[in-house]
């Protein structure tokens, strides 16, 4: 069975922490250079990669793009400065698409 | 009228039936698949919510430990000491079918299972605030990797359900009443010309009837007088 790896995608002090836990990190600089790495990522076996909200606020298009694929599966965590409730909109957008209207 | 150009004729016709037929069961099978896999898009949905709240918690709790150790601590002495991890994780993806859906399910391998090994440094150097935030951080990742899988499963759900949907609709508010429409035009039009057809069969039965009568008149008229003439002689 192959296995994959999990990465960590964000700023240097939000990402830090997570080297412990055995996981992959890879601090950005800037949302430019969180894209390219997101999508050089992307193409190799990452099955899940966490991304700070603090860079996902700018990098929807990227994400729109990898949503409806099996790998990778990108997930939204607060970064340092806390959370800025994308990712909870997000769980909301995803029920407003498959049912139609927000009923939670 | 729409979809009213088609061929009026029995060929179309029992064509058309049968893929009204098709279509109509296949609006039930979709609307079937709608339902149950709205069914467990709503638990999963659910459990994706208070996963995520609890997550973000954790991670809020561990990002605060950090910061008070690395107030603490120099910035070197901290990457120092959280540069080589002792821990790592393989991941494995095995994929579940939900209703022809494919979502993945992760279990992942720890290399160490000690739980007094999670820290990768000697602590001789560094605060128990990084203690605190390194804990916090192993306590939440069971539940972020939980998430990660259950969110990717809520997101592919999301799209299969909104593909299903569009379908359900389009069968049954454009597909289906467009058929039965072709249909009900192609029996009036077949009726219609039935009825045309024996119209005119009365018609030319009227005809010949017309014909063959005045015929038989002339030939009487003829027979009179022939015979008239012959009185006339005697």
């Amino acid at each position: 069975m192959p296995s994959y790896k999990i990465a960590v995608l964000g700023d240097r002090d939000s990402v830090l922490g997570f080297q412990t836990l055995g996981l992959t990190v890879r601090p950005a600089d800037t949302v430019e250079e969180a894209k390219t790495l997101l999508h050089t990522m992307a193409k190799e076996d990452y099955a899940v990669i966490y991304l700070t909200e603090q860079y996902a606020q700018y990098m929807g298009p990227e994400l729109e793009r990898y949503k409806d694929r099996l790998t990778p599966a990108i997930i939204l965590i607060p970064g340092k400065e806390g959370p800025l409730g994308i990712g909870m909109a997000q769980v909301k957008k995803s029920v407003e698409r498959a049912v139609g209207a927000d009923i939670l | 009228m729409p979809a009213l150009n088609v061929n009026p004729t029995r060929q179309e016709l029992t064509r058309l039936k049968s893929r009204l037929r098709t279509s109509i069961r296949g609006h039930k099978l979709l609307k079937d698949k709608r339902d149950e896999l709205m069914k467990q898009f709503m638990d999963v949905v659910r459990e994706n919510r208070a996963l995520r709240q609890r997550v973000e918690e954790g991670l809020m709790r561990a990002h605060g430990s950090f910061t008070v150790a690395s107030a603490i601590m120099s910035a070197e002495r901290m990457e120092e000491a959280l540069m080589y991890p002792k821990q790592s994780v393989e991941l494995e993806m095995t994929f579940k079918n939900i209703m022809s859906v494919n979502v993945p399910e992760y279990t992942f391998r720890t290399r160490n299972d000690d739980p007094g090994e999670v820290y990768p440094y000697g602590f001789a150097t560094t605060s128990g605030e990084l203690d605190d935030a390194v804990d916090a951080m192993s306590s939440v990742f069971q539940d972020m990797l939980r998430l990660a899988q259950i969110e990717k499963t809520s997101q592919l759900l999301a799209e299969e359900i909104e593909k299903t949907r569009r379908r359900v609709n389009a069968l049954e508010y454009v597909k289906i009443p467009q058929m039965q429409e072709s249909i009900k035009y192609i029996t009036m039009k077949l009726d219609e010309n039935e009825r045309a057809n024996t119209i005119r069969l009365m018609k030319v039965k009227d005809m010949l009837l017309k014909e063959a009568i005045e015929e038989k008149r002339a030939e009487d008229a003829r027979a009179v007088q022939a015979f008239g003439g012959q009185m006339e002689e005697v």
